[in-house]
């Protein structure tokens, strides 16, 4: 323990060399969100029949499954880097702060696991009748 | 450390007149938001809804596409809401598309200058009305018998 102010205590030596990280992952994942959406627009506009039985094969074929998933993951990890700036700039109160990043984490981790394991058990084993 | 809550605060968003480029830049959180929330949501309902099988994507159809002529009343209410919040998706993406392409200029440093800066807030906006009207026409005609 020492009587120094914080600021005090970190200035002088340098960044922590972290800061550009949260900005880079939030571009990168912007142009795999821009890349993958555009193939799910796209895919959407092109299926001929939108019963059950056709999208489930739709979904199933690999060259569409995995896409899916890309786009799934990459889309939560950008909606986890985005709210988090939302929540650091509107929520003040560092109790609500906490709890709305511990909220965050909860939403886009269940979400992404969830939508990914439902299309790798359409992909695995077939649509049930 | 203690927070004194009658510091003074820096002018906030109301004392501005609106400009094009000062409402991207809300509408770009605000329409992420719409599609981290509503958009995904609504994603993971229907691929899973696709995977859970022919039953449960007839319960998905009946509740955000159409209940059909013998649907119950909290079916039709949920089409119409569903009906919103498939605009609201629609206008969202294309529009946070647009001003997230307008970032990766930015970013490069391009497009300060305040008649450009002016100019491809406005053209975001005007894009992703288009687009969303464009989808909306298609999605009326093809899936809801309308035109």
């Amino acid at each position: 323990m020492d009587s120094r102010t914080n600021i005090g205590r970190v200035r002088g030596l340098g960044s922590a060399k972290h800061g550009g990280e949260h900005w880079l992952k939030q571009r990168l994942t912007a142009i795999g969100n821009v890349l993958l959406t555009t193939w799910f627009v796209l895919s959407l506009l092109m299926i001929p029949s939108f019963d059950h039985a056709a999208l489930a094969l739709w979904l199933a074929q690999p060259l569409v499954a995995v896409p899916m998933i890309l786009m799934i993951a990459n889309i939560f990890a950008h909606v986890r880097l985005g709210l988090q700036v939302l929540i650091e700039d509107y929520v003040h109160d560092d109790g609500l702060k906490f709890a709305a990043m511990t909220l965050l984490n909860f939403y886009v981790i269940a979400s992404a696991v969830f939508g990914i394991f439902v299309v790798a058990k359409l992909a695995f084993t077939g649509a049930p009748a | 450390m203690a927070k004194n809550p009658n510091r003074p605060l820096s002018p906030h968003l109301q004392v501005y007149r609106w400009s094009p480029q000062m409402a991207i830049s809300i509408f770009h959180r605000a329409t992420g938001f719409v599609l981290a929330t509503a958009g995904m949501m609504t994603l993971l309902w229907w691929l899973s809804a696709i995977g859970g099988g022919a039953q449960s994507y007839a319960t998905f159809q009946q509740y955000v596409v159409s209940a059909g002529t013998d649907g119950t009343a909290l079916q039709f209410a949920s089409n119409w809401f569903f009906r919103l919040v498939g605009l609201a998706v629609t206008f969202s993406f294309f529009q946070h598309l647009a001003s997230g392409l307008r970032h990766f200029v930015l970013d490069m440093g391009a497009g300060y200058e305040l008649k450009t800066n002016r100019l491809w807030a406005s053209v975001a906006f005007v894009a992703a009305f288009f687009a969303t009207a464009l989808v909306a026409l298609f999605v009326a005609s093809r899936f809801l018998g309308v035109l």
